[in-house]
């Protein structure tokens, strides 16, 4: 139990996969000027990162390592979430409508998203178990909602600020993101000391 | 004696515009500062210059490469399946450059770690295989992805530099990792140069090498970038830069946030 929490907190708050590691700024740049925005395009990225996770452990564990194919996994795990976000985006506008049209304009976008990849070699780089690669899974996706969640916040204030000519646009939205980042930076330690 | 002067002007208009496909990715389309591409890896890898120059000569390698085969396979590859295609394309290139590098520079490996088989989806590769490679000649493809790889390498030094030098009081530390490619002791073993040593009087400021020091870094090069362009009369860099992204239609319709239900259907349609 102290384990999966550690595993949890710490890819939630410590290392958040956007504010820390720098995973996934494409979408947290460009989807998160509306709240309602923000909050779907994290849960399609909570839900392919726990998919993409329980689908490239076992290939990974049964096929590649077991095979020494272990140099395929950049191709081999491009192509599985290709190819899964695809037919996930078929089964889902086949059998639940509501869901599809609910999430279904951002699952292509999370193809080519680093985050999704980032956290299944992770996993692998870490050496967790599929226990623990799950939980790291939805550990990460969840971290990238509320920093979204919390940036969208931000930005909506922003759009009605009195911002210097030429800081205007991205460049003012970079230096809001840096400072959300600094409050992040106050978690540093904070797994580690609540169970100490 | 006329058909050859006419040959010799096409030559020369055909190498003009070859010098054009290669400066347009250096400073008018500098995919980092002006198209906004490949915000991730410039973040991550911008902390010390050495890293950004493995970062930057490791995807110059295979946005040439990938450019020339997607280039040379462009009649061949169906345009509905065209995506997954380059995808396998880059894969392999990204593969065999990460195998190089963990062979002959291990601790460039280490320190870029994950990032290097992220190059897989960086979104410049991808954006100028759609925007360029699938539709220009292999000679042209060629020189766009030097041109296109230089300038990333440029900006992601630019900034690296200044993260550098601010948060650690260095530079080019650790230079050895990349000299030792061409033998021991290269330029006499040059490692860097200290700035800010330990007995120094100020210390450096550490902020600036921590994920918070990169976003205001690229914040404030791109003001700077955006403000060179408003001189030239050029429209300020945005997320419309990634116009060339094959998801960018998707991306456009969520930016906006309105009427979503509507323009999906229309992007289907």
């Amino acid at each position: 139990m102290k384990a999966a929490l550690t595993i949890l907190l710490t890819a939630i708050l410590t290392e958040n996969f956007v504010l820390a590691k720098f995973l996934g700024i494409c979408p947290f740049l460009g989807v998160s000027k509306k709240l309602n925005t923000a909050v779907g395009m994290s849960a399609s990225v909570i839900f392919v990162m726990a998919l993409a996770t329980a689908v490239t452990y076992p290939i990974n564990k049964f096929l590649l390592v077991a095979n020494g194919l272990e140099y395929l996994q950049t191709i081999v795990f491009i192509l599985v979430i290709a190819a899964l976000v695809q037919l996930v985006e078929i089964i889902l506008k086949k059998f639940m409508p509501p869901l599809y049209n609910a999430l279904g304009i951002y699952l292509p976008l999370i193809t080519t998203n680093c985050a999704v990849l980032g956290v299944v070699l992770l996993n692998i780089t870490k050496e967790y178990n599929f226990a623990q690669s799950m939980l790291n899974s939805v550990g990460a996706g969840l971290g990238f909602m509320l920093a979204m969640v919390i940036f969208s916040g931000v930005r909506s204030r922003l759009e009605r600020c009195d911002v210097p000519k030429f800081l205007q646009g991205l460049p003012i939205v970079l230096i809001a993101a840096s400072l959300v980042s600094v409050s992040f930076m106050g978690f540093a330690g904070l797994v580690d000391g609540l169970f100490a | 004696m006329p058909q050859f002067r006419q040959q010799e002007v096409r030559t020369l208009a055909e190498k003009k515009s070859l010098g054009k496909e290669f400066t347009k990715g250096l400073i008018s389309e500098n995919p980092v500062l002006r198209l906004v591409l490949g915000t991730c890896p410039t973040l991550a890898t911008s902390t010390s210059v050495v890293n950004a120059l493995g970062m930057g000569i490791s995807a110059m390698i295979v946005l040439v490469c990938s450019n020339i085969v997607i280039s040379a396979l462009r009649k061949v590859i169906p345009s509905k399946v065209r995506i997954p295609a380059y995808i396998v394309v880059i894969a392999s290139f990204v593969t065999i450059v990460q195998m190089i590098v963990k062979a002959f520079v291990p601790a460039l490996d280490a320190s870029l770690g994950v990032f290097l088989p992220l190059i897989v989806v960086n979104c410049i590769i991808l954006g100028r295989a759609e925007a360029f490679a699938g539709k220009n000649s292999i000679v042209a493809s060629a020189v766009d992805g030097l041109g296109m790889g230089i300038g990333f390498t440029m900006a992601l030094c630019c900034m690296a530099s200044i993260r550098e030098i601010l948060g650690a009081g260095t530079f080019l530390a650790g230079a050895q990792s990349l000299l030792s490619l061409f033998g021991e002791n290269t330029l006499n073993g040059f490692d860097g140069f200290t700035l800010i040593g330990e007995g120094s009087a100020i210390s450096p400021m550490m902020i600036f090498i921590l994920a918070p020091g990169g976003f205001f870094t690229f914040g404030i090069l791109m003001a700077c970038a955006n403000k060179i362009a408003e001189k030239k009369g050029k429209p300020r860099a945005g997320l419309g830069g990634c116009s060339a992204c094959p998801m960018a239609k998707n991306c456009a319709i969520l930016a906006k946030g309105e009427n979503c239900e509507e323009k999906k259907e229309e992007a289907q349609a």
